[in-house]
């Protein structure tokens, strides 16, 4: 097998320039469907047989918390393949997700808790699932805290990967803490086993915004990552090409 | 359209989801295209000193 793709990705000139080429072809797509999915969430889909339209905030609420695991997926990922492989490029994209998953994740749960305060008559409750996605902040802060804590970049990254792998264990604690546990927060509408229990009409926009979250998220990840790869690299001959080019 | 901003009742959970959300998404593009710019400037200030050296 030829594994020169493998090397390629892994060195940063090459992630920087791949990373600038491939910045539009996410963003662009990803501001279409979620202009398209806010014109369907808010305009087109009916009022839900049982809250009305508070039900929209399904809108935002089911996309900022799919960012917020996806993202932290992406990044324990990221953070076991620069520490299996000692890939600096790997390492750096890992540092890149903490940021935007935290900001995803505190809206979340600020989305979830003006949704839960009309539906369940209350902005906060210690249930299993809003317990296990505040704990996937505080995961994001302290993994963010470790990096800053630490002068050298490479300690950082070995000591944070860690923090990141090991903390991965909450991703699946809050998919199916609604199946263990009797927990307040509804079941999945959409990503389970058998057909979606949603009309498409509502369902459309979701997966719309859905998508569009996610490629939105790969277009400010690549931006952040070029930003990390430049701030590390100390190499004089390809930093003159990337800024030249 | 007073209907449509009333969100049957909702306003006031609906529009400040989706304000935060928004929010959230515009500070992650700011913050992205500002850090990649002070990197590319502070890579330029590097070159510029090496060039010196050099």
């Amino acid at each position: 097998m030829d594994w020169t793709w493998f090397h390629r990705l892994a060195s940063p000139p090459h992630v920087y320039r791949i990373a600038g080429t491939l910045t539009p072809w996410f963003a662009w797509p990803a501001g279409l469907l979620i202009v398209a999915a806010l014109y369907g969430g808010l305009v087109l889909a009916p009022p839900d047989y049982q809250q009305g339209d508070g039900f929209r905030i399904i809108y935002v609420h089911a996309p900022t918390a799919w960012l917020s695991v996806m993202i932290y997926t992406t990044m324990a990922v990221a953070a076991a393949i620069g520490l299996i492989w000692r890939m600096k490029v790997a390492h750096a994209a890992a540092a890149s997700c903490a940021g935007i998953g935290a900001w995803f994740t505190a809206a979340s749960l600020v989305t979830g808790m003006l949704w839960g305060k009309p539906m369940w008559g209350t902005y906060w409750v210690w249930d299993p699932r809003l317990t296990a996605q505040l704990i996937l902040l505080f995961l994001y802060l302290g993994y963010m805290g470790l990096r800053a804590g630490i002068e050298d970049t490479a300690r950082a990254d070995r000591a944070s990967a860690v923090l990141a792998i090991v903390g991965v264990v909450n991703v699946p604690i809050i998919r199916f803490s609604v199946d263990w546990w009797n927990s307040i927060h509804q079941a999945p509408s959409v990503m389970k086993m058998d057909r979606p229990s949603m009309p498409a009409d509502m369902l459309v926009p979701l997966l719309l915004m859905l998508l569009g979250f996610t490629l939105y998220f790969f277009a400010v990840l690549l931006v952040r990552l070029r930003a990390e790869i430049l701030r590390r690299e100390r190499s004089a001959s390809w930093l003159r090409e990337a800024l030249s080019a | 359209m007073k209907e449509f901003f009333a969100m049957g009742g909702y306003a006031w959970f609906v529009w400040p989801s989706y304000l935060l959300t928004f929010l959230a998404v515009i500070a992650n593009i700011v913050i992205a295209r500002r850090s990649l710019a002070a990197a590319q400037a502070e890579a330029r200030r590097r070159l510029a000193i090496a060039g010196e050296e050099g």
